[in-house]
């Protein structure tokens, strides 16, 4: 352990006066900005294809949609992450021909896969709702679409809070391989630390805090939106 | 004002309407009794579509809603619902449950007016002078029709003697009090008929009486009522006309007087029998 102050000092060192830092915030940016965006367009995307596989499936177009809805959860269900982000950087972008810079791709796959994820636990969330509240909806003369909107989805959501953290956590965690198309995010700032110095140990123990602080902050969050979604179920 | 003719509904193989017509006028207060699994609320849900009939035709206003091609929900908004097991909106306040239907609603419309009115003033750029078409009048703003809807809300909750209830969750609620912001509910879109499925089969029985009351008063102001339900008395007080329906068939339907005093089938003897001792 006597070296141990060393590769402190010079982590320190690369950190602050080589400009170190600069990297890390730009990694910690574009990991959060992965993560936020995908969760977004995931939660997006979850909800859409939740709400198609609960419509009653009397008709073609529902029964149509609802087939292409589970073949789209299976082929994303189906594929690592880092193979997604491998075919579409290295294989869908070249084949027509698109621009777009890791990060943006990165976004893109985060989204399509948790959107994947999100509508399983979304639709568990829908059918969680008591079958009465989409009867009343529509009994005073509402549309399925905005009973599904203001009354079962926010009520969903309430419900399905705790499993929808713990795929935002899962998706923050899983940024780290977003290198692999050329996204700086946190491990390649801190990789780029570890081999300019020779040194690994401090950053990367570093770059364990980070995780585990920002995971810390999101759990927080969460448990602070469900303190105040659950004024509705509170008697007082 | 509802026709219903021939109505059938069947679940998968099973037969559970073989074939109803009835006809019910304005003003008519209508209660359906039968024993369980006759299919008398199965009647019920279909005629506002709840369960699309698999054949026949209900005419409302002149218009068969059994068809799939019209648009249920306009026509729903005529036709409230109560339910037995209340089924407020457990995300809404109770005033918000109250409004959340016709604030949509007239704002719905006032966008499409608006829209159309879009679409006019576009036209009337290439029209001659004498050709221009008028706009459509725009009554309400969003805010008014809120306004409103928040007035109509609170003076309904206020009859039912609610009105320091507005602000709470329905969860805080009783299930008496839950039932009567649920009629409330549906009285805010000022439907012409209101169907009640067994409202006071999940209450206490210390609270059924409110809820009946709030139906009596509401018979009492000539509100078209089709009622299930298992409450003998109140169906011998309050209904003009008395259906028991056994099997997915009409056995009988007489005035009260005359089906609880002289009833013909023998069906509703013995269950009548039984129910009334």
């Amino acid at each position: 352990m006597g070296n141990f102050g060393q590769k402190v000092d010079k982590f320190i060192e690369i950190f602050i006066a080589q400009n170190g830092y600069v990297r890390v915030l730009e990694g910690l940016k574009n990991t959060l900005l992965i993560a936020v965006m995908g969760l977004l367009i995931g939660i997006l995307i979850g909800t859409l294809i939740a709400t198609v596989r609960v419509i009653p499936k009397y008709r073609r177009l529902p029964r149509i949609l609802n087939g292409f809805c589970s073949f789209y959860v299976g082929l994303f269900r189906g594929t690592p992450m880092v193979v997604q982000l491998l075919v579409f950087y290295y294989v869908l972008l070249p084949l027509f021909d698109i621009r777009m810079t890791g990060v943006q791709v990165s976004i893109m796959v985060f989204g399509l896969n948790s959107g994947a994820y999100i509508s399983e636990i979304m639709r568990s969330g829908i059918q969680s709702v008591d079958s009465g509240q989409m009867e009343a909806g529509r009994a005073v003369g509402l549309s399925f679409a905005t009973t599904m909107l203001k009354i079962v989805i926010p009520q969903a959501v309430k419900n399905i809070l705790p499993t929808l953290g713990n795929e935002f956590i899962s998706l923050i965690k899983e940024t780290s391989v977003v290198s692999f198309v050329g996204a700086a995010d946190l491990y390649v700032a801190f990789s780029y630390i570890g081999s300019n110095s020779y040194e690994f140990m401090v950053p990367y123990l570093v770059m364990a805090l980070i995780y585990i602080v920002l995971v810390l902050i999101i759990s927080t969050g969460i448990k602070i939106m469900e303190r105040s979604l659950g004024k509705s179920d509170r008697r007082n | 004002m509802i026709d219903v003719i021939n109505l059938e509904k069947q679940f998968g193989d099973t037969k559970i309407l073989k074939g109803v017509s009835v006809k019910i006028e304005k003003g008519d207060i209508m209660v359906i009794i039968g024993p369980s699994g006759s299919g008398k609320s199965t009647f019920l849900r279909c005629l506002n579509c709840m369960e699309d009939p698999t054949r026949g035709h209900i005419i409302f206003k002149g218009v068969d809603i059994a068809d799939m091609s019209v648009d249920i929900n306009v026509h729903r908004r005529h036709m409230g619902m109560v339910f037995q097991h209340f089924n407020l909106f457990n995300n809404k306040t109770v005033i918000q449950n109250i409004m959340l239907a016709p604030v949509y609603v007239q704002c719905q419309d006032l966008r499409r007016t608006k829209r159309k009115n879009l679409w006019i003033r576009c036209t009337n750029l290439f029209k001659k002078q004498a050709d221009k078409r008028e706009l459509i009048p725009v009554t309400a703003t969003k805010a008014q029709i809120k306004e409103n809807a928040q007035e109509n809300a609170l003076s309904l909750l206020k009859q039912i003697g609610l009105q320091d209830k507005a602000d709470v969750y329905p969860s805080t609620l009783s299930g008496g009090q839950k039932q009567r912001v649920a009629i409330v509910r549906s009285l805010a879109m000022n439907p012409d008929v209101i169907l009640f499925d067994e409202p006071t089969s999940a209450l206490d029985p210390e609270m059924v009486g409110e809820v009946l009351d709030l139906m009596r008063k509401l018979a009492k102001e000539g509100m078209t009522m089709i009622i299930v339900t298992h409450e003998m008395g109140f169906a011998k007080e309050v209904a003009n006309k008395v259906l028991f329906i056994d099997d997915g068939q009409i056995l009988e339907s007489a005035p009260p007087e005359e089906f609880f005093g002289h009833p013909k089938n023998p069906r509703l003897k013995e269950f009548l029998s039984k129910v009334l001792v």
